[in-house]
């Protein structure tokens, strides 16, 4: 971990499902700027509840989630909105592409939505994802590891403070897998921006800064790599 | 932001064109076929102000006679009591096979005349007051009237009401051979204080406000509120496209608008924005709509026309003009439906949580659904009987039939629902299962299709039974009425009594057909004399009456009326009715008088006689064997030089009748045309949306070894037996709206009740119809899915994966 102040910090967070089941319990954890965190855990550990809640799309019942110096508990619907379209970004294991755009457009989309279009910079993160010579094509005519670019340059097209990706290669194959995550973390540390990664590959766990691991719900000790 | 979330809504529609055209074209066809019938309205109620004002006196009280006739010597007592009025005399002249309506005005006293004071024409006072003075009529009839003699000089001005002739009363009188006669007087504005009271100076007159006359407007109140009526339902089976597509289209884009959220679009604005879009494709369909109404209502205006003018005698122009409150209640119309039929899509919008899953729920209707939709559909159907059963008239029968017919579309996908649940367990056989068990789930999406498809059947049959009902009652009643076998007109009177002796040894009757005008609860009656003759009582159609009904009419001991004043008035056999403080009758029967907007009644001869002075004599019934007539006919004309139309022979009186009927019917035929057209293409629009969520639904039984080719056969088998099963519950329900028609709306709209009449043939070429519009809708996405690369289907599991 760095000294910098953190830029995603959770402080006793906790989550209960409606039927009281808790999915979060007592979670505390960082993430500087500039860091890379990988979360694991089993099926049903609350991982994607975790990254919903750091990414303002839901709400904690009990603790204090901080993003960039703002505190999500304080914030309305507009201003979760607005937490989301301004300082933080999502990359989904679905890609969650607007399938009536083409490549062009959705690439610009976030930053577009955001009001800080850049096109040298989107044109250089095409350059940089290898979807220069698909930038008329739409989503349904690229294959799998080409949406999760499009994605992923979507994301990082907006320069987020925080960038928040959900099982960004579950939906593809090892050498897809591996291409997309090099370039992911590389314009990742080239922005400065912070990473929370939720995986269920431990390889992939192993090339971020730090590891974190939930289990039911509670940050536990990363299990041992023969476990996994 | 704005701009970013707008260009990802707009995005949709321009990768979905089809979607897009679909949704305006449904919005053009609904507010097409409104604005096109409000068009006609609008300008056939234009032509009735226009009229009324170009001959002044609109909004004056009058003075009528309940004989129909005021006496000169009455007209001079009121003035020399102060009163300030102004004398009309009115009549028909016959010329050329038309009837003009001879209007004489007293132009010194009567209130300022645009008619005249418009026409272009420079004409000094005195030539129009002094003799041979003029004539007034619109170029087209006053053309007609060249070349009659003993007519004044005609001056052509288009601001006379078609049909009208225009004059002064002096000319009038000549004109219409009634000298010293009044018709009605005109209460002036201006009147001096203490004059004597009408019940002194005149006890014989009746004063009339104006909003007490039957006038053109009101007469024709109940067939413009029909067409309404139509209208509506076009727009609303219209609207049921646009209800379609709209919830189609956010359901498609469920998936993109969580997207929009999860990158930080507000909820709200996404919501604003989407009505914003539907707002400006709103306005957009309207204004297509607009041009489309335009272009109908011109092509169906001669016909209105030409009905309001057999049904009514109303002067209706040919001409269709812009008006600007018409575009804005098109467009106001076009905007409220869209948002009507897009409530409930808006509605899931604004509610949709963040963290749902991104499929498609608007298919998803589950029992429970259906149990609410059969209930709602329930309601409606109670709400519009207890309508009818608490209170009457023509709005009461207009809601009990939009209760009945929201009702059974919104009961017809519980029905189908429950038809196919029944269906699949008797299905046997893997494949039938499947076809069953999707058909069920196919429903949810096609179920606003179909129920378009059921309210423009229904209407077909309801309409169609109660057109056909009447013209197979019309035609008996023809039969019933027109029994003598030649119909003789005279030049005049004593061409008529010439046309009478002459006929007297060559035929086996002459009936004389006299009548007399006389003013009878504020409207026009048509009091009829006849002699004592067995035709009559042979044939004439009576609905009820007292016994030794025509014994006592021939005695002059009692009076026939038709249906209409008896419904009007409220008026039963047995009871007297006044028609002039001297003459009183009792009313000893009721008969049918279909396609007569007026109160008519039949006495003895010389009962009319005595009461009414100046009866015309020119027209007579002649009896012969139906083998002389023709031969009679030829006689008649050759002796006293007729022209053919003044001599006409049963068959062609009955013609001309039948075609008049016909041209009637004519708008509401179209109508119901276009309203099914409408249904068939929103059958083809929901099956081509669908098109995208059939393939995963297709694509998993294709790769299980069904050929695309059968599968093809098996999608247009589905879309046959929905239609079919479809049609069959429309039946009952267009034939409830049948008897709504004519047991409730005509009696209301037009004074007559007719009797049920079905014809199987009908439906059975209806059930056709819409068979064969099911198979063309069904065809293109069959022939699609027939031809579909098994990559495309392949594609379908590799995206779910």
């Amino acid at each position: 971990m760095t000294d910098a102040p953190a830029l995603l910090s959770l402080d006793d967070v906790a989550k209960t499902y409606p039927g009281g089941r808790p999915v979060l319990q007592g979670v505390t954890m960082r993430v500087a700027p500039g860091e890379t965190v990988a979360l694991t855990g089993e099926s049903g550990s609350g991982k994607s509840t975790l990254l919903n809640l750091a990414g303002a799309l839901d709400a904690a019942d009990a603790g204090e989630i901080v993003v960039d110096g703002v505190s999500l508990s304080g914030l309305d619907d507009a201003g979760r909105a607005r937490m989301r379209r301004e300082r933080v970004a999502l990359v989904f294991q679905q890609f969650n592409l607007i399938p009536s755009m083409d490549v062009a457009q959705n690439l610009a989309f976030h930053a577009r939505l955001a009001g800080r279009e850049d096109r040298a910079w989107t044109d250089e993160i095409a350059g940089r994802l290898g979807l220069r010579d698909h930038m008329g094509a739409y989503p349904e005519q690229l294959s799998g590891g080409q949406q999760q670019r499009v994605a992923i340059g979507r994301a990082m097209a907006a320069r987020p403070r925080l960038l928040l990706a959900d099982e960004p290669t579950g939906n593809l194959d090892e050498t897809a897998s591996e291409a997309v995550l090099d370039l992911m973390l590389g314009l990742v540390r080239d922005s400065g921006a912070g990473l929370l990664l939720v995986t269920h590959s431990m390889a992939i766990a192993r090339r971020l800064d730090r590891h974190l691991h939930l289990s039911r719900g509670r940050l536990a000790p990363v299990p041992a790599p023969e476990s996994t | 932001m704005r701009r970013a979330i707008l260009a990802a809504l707009w995005s949709h529609w321009r990768r979905h064109p089809v979607q897009l055209l679909t949704l305006l074209v449904g919005l053009a066809l609904a507010t097409g076929l409104w604005s096109a019938v409000q068009a006609i309205n609008a300008e056939a109620r234009a032509s009735y102000a226009r009229a009324e004002a170009q001959m002044g006196g609109a909004g004056l009280a009058e003075l009528h006679a309940p004989s129909g006739v005021i006496p000169l010597a009455t007209y001079v007592a009121l003035r020399r009591a102060g009163w300030q009025v102004s004398p009309v005399l009115e009549g028909p002249l016959r010329h050329g096979g038309r009837v003009f309506t001879v209007m004489g005005v007293d132009l010194l006293t009567h209130p300022p005349l645009p008619a005249i004071a418009e026409s272009g024409a420079d004409i000094a006072p005195v030539e129009a007051l002094g003799a041979p003075g003029r004539l007034f009529a619109r170029p087209g009839d006053a053309a007609a009237l060249a070349g009659r003699d003993g007519l004044p000089p005609v001056v052509a001005t288009e601001a006379v009401p078609p049909g009208l002739i225009l004059t002064d009363i002096g000319a009038a009188e000549a004109v219409l051979g009634r000298p010293g006669e009044v018709s009605r007087l005109l209460v002036l504005p201006e009147q001096p204080l203490g004059r004597a009271p009408l019940n002194e100076v005149a006890p014989d007159l009746v004063e009339v406000a104006p909003e007490g006359r039957a006038d053109t407007a009101r007469l024709t109140d109940s067939f413009h509120l029909n067409l309404t009526a139509f209208g509506f339902l076009s727009f609303a089976v219209g609207l049921f496209i646009v209800h379609g597509t709209v919830g189609l289209a956010l359901e498609q884009r469920r998936g993109m608008i969580r997207t929009l959220r999860a990158l930080g679009a507000p909820l709200g604005t996404i919501t604003r924005l989407v009505a914003a879009e539907l707002l400006a494709l709103a306005l957009i369909g309207g204004l297509a709509g607009l041009a489309l109404g335009f272009l109908l209502a011109g092509l169906l205006l001669p016909d209105v026309s030409a009905t309001l003018r057999g049904l009514y005698g109303a002067p209706v122009e040919g001409g269709l003009s812009l008006r600007p409150g018409w575009v804005a209640s098109g467009l106001a119309m076009a905007v409220a439906g869209t948002l009507a039929a897009s409530a409930a899509s808006l509605g899931r919008l604004a509610r949709m949580p963040l963290l749902a899953g991104a499929g498609s729920r608007a298919w998803s209707l589950r029992p429970r659904g259906w149990r609410m939709m059969a209930g709602a559909g329930l309601v409606l159907i109670g709400g519009g009987v207890g309508a009818i059963a608490l209170f009457d008239g023509l709005v009461a029968g207009f809601v009990f039939l939009g209760g009945l017919l929201m009702g059974g579309a919104l009961l017809l996908p519980p029905a189908l629902a429950l038809v196919l649940r029944l269906a699949a367990g008797r299905a046997r056989g893997l494949v039938a299962q499947w076809v069953w068990a999707d058909m069920r789930a196919q429903l949810p999406g096609i179920s606003l299709a179909l129920m378009a498809l059921l309210l423009a059947l229904a209407a077909n049959i309801g309409v169609g039974t109660m057109v056909s009902s009447f013209r197979l009652t019309f035609v008996g009643w023809l039969d019933q009425r027109l029994v003598s076998e030649v119909y003789v007109t005279a030049r005049d009177d004593a061409q008529g009594v010439a046309v009478a002796a002459w006929l007297e040894t060559r035929a086996d009757a002459v009936l004389p057909i006299r009548s007399a005008e006389i003013r009878y609860a504020g409207a026009p009656l048509f009091v009829y004399g006849i002699v004592d003759h067995p035709t009559y009582s042979e044939n004439w159609p009576l609905l009820d009456a007292l016994p030794g009904v025509w014994d006592r009419v021939v005695a002059g001991d009692g009076i026939l009326i038709n249906e209409q004043l008896a419904r009007r008035e409220g008026i039963t056999p047995g009871e007297e009715i006044v028609l002039a403080p001297d003459w009183r009758m009792e009313v000893v029967g009721v008969y049918s008088d279909y396609g007569n907007p007026t109160g008519q009644a039949i006495t003895a001869l010389d009962v009319l006689l005595r009461h009414v002075d100046g009866v015309p004599n020119q027209r007579f019934g002649v009896r012969v064997p139906p083998d002389r007539a023709t031969a009679l006919a030829q006689d008649l004309r050759a002796a006293f030089d007729l022209p053919p139309r003044a001599v006409v022979q049963q068959a062609g009186v009955k013609a001309q009748s039948l075609a008049i009927f016909d041209k009637t019917f004519v708008v509401t035929g179209a109508l119901n045309v276009l309203t099914l057209g409408v249904a068939g293409f929103a059958i083809l629009t929901s099956l081509l949306t669908l098109w995208t969520q059939r393939l995963p639904q297709i694509a998993p039984v294709w790769a299980l070894g069904l050929t695309r080719a059968r599968l093809a056969r098996l999608e247009l088998l589905r879309s046959v037996a929905l239609a079919a099963m479809t049609a069959v519950l429309a039946l009952p329900l267009g034939l409830v709206l049948a008897w709504a028609l004519l047991a409730v709306i005509n009696v209301e709209a037009f004074g007559w009740r007719l009797p049920m009449h079905l014809f199987p043939l009908d439906w059975l070429r209806l059930f056709a119809l819409a068979i064969i519009a099911a198979l063309i809708a069904a065809a293109l996405p069959a022939r699609r899915l027939g031809r579909l690369p098994p990559a495309q289907m392949l594609g379908v599991f590799a995206n779910e994966r």
